[in-house]
């Protein structure tokens, strides 16, 4: 390691605030579309955290079809359904204490375990290449690679068969 | 270096805040939103145990590209049916779509 060490642990745990912060927005403003924005920044500081993390092939993956492909379908669905997003409607249901409850519950079962589990890290990080991925997957996990190449196209074709006007 | 325990804190409750939005939000896409932001807290994970335990790195990269993969694709048919229901019944509030409940 060298002397930008500590400087590089601060930058993320700022990252993780930022996106802890962008994330509860996204889910508790009234407004969808700023919602929509808000997701935009999460989507954004977990690439950063993949940059930190060594993984430049996913973050660079996840800025291009998140914050590029995925947000903009994401925008335009809630422009088209603009009637709905009208301030006065409730935007949350009557869930939400239940809702919260369940989340404690979950947390308190999650984080003992997380803090109680012994995990074996690794003296040196690993790291790897957009080559070494692409060998991955063209070797090692070609099957899979088509199976999901088929999945896509069969959801492609499904969301232009479902969202085009039946006259 | 950050500590494994910090990191896997923040993924549980990044996930915990998405799986929130998925129960109380009406609107059907803010759900899509919220499943959008748990598909990431997971795939955090999947990218922090790949570099600090003993995994190899390719095989949980891998894994993370199918996840976003998959995400689009559930983006995509998510959204065109959102549209439809949106103009076949003028509301995109999941407690107003009743047309299942007997």
């Amino acid at each position: 390691m060298n002397s930008f060490a500590p400087l590089v642990s601060v930058v993320q745990y700022v990252l993780m605030f930022i996106v802890l912060g962008a994330a509860i927005v996204t889910v508790s403003i009234g407004n969808l579309f700023r919602a929509a924005i808000f997701l935009a920044f999460t989507l954004l500081g977990v690439a950063g955290l993949y940059f930190f993390l060594h993984a430049d092939f996913i973050a660079a993956m996840q800025i291009l079809i998140y914050v590029g492909a995925i947000m903009t379908l994401v925008i335009f669905a809630v422009m088209l359904t603009g009637k709905m997003q009208d301030p006065l409607v409730a935007q949350s249901n009557r869930q939400k204490i239940p809702a919260f409850i369940i989340l404690c519950g979950v947390s308190a079962f999650l984080i003992p375990t997380i803090l109680k589990a012994p995990w074996r890290t690794l003296a040196t990080p690993h790291a790897t290449t957009a080559a070494n991925l692409g060998r991955a997957l063209m070797g090692e996990f070609v099957f899979p690679f088509e199976i999901v190449s088929l999945v896509l196209l069969v959801a492609l074709i499904g969301a232009i068969a479902t969202a085009r006007s039946d006259e | 270096m950050m500590s494994i325990n910090h990191f896997l804190i923040f993924t549980t409750l990044l996930f915990l805040i998405g799986l929130y939005g998925a129960l109380s939000r009406r609107n059907m896409i803010g759900i899509l939103m919220s499943i959008e932001i748990m598909l990431n807290a997971v795939n955090l994970n999947f990218i922090f145990f790949s570099r600090f335990l003993d995994v190899p790195a390719e095989t949980a990269q891998v894994f993370a590209i199918f996840v976003i993969v998959l995400a689009a694709a559930t983006a995509a048919v998510g959204l065109a049916i959102v549209l439809q229901i949106y103009r076949n019944q003028k509301t995109i509030y999941t407690d107003e779509i009743d047309l299942l409940k007997w």
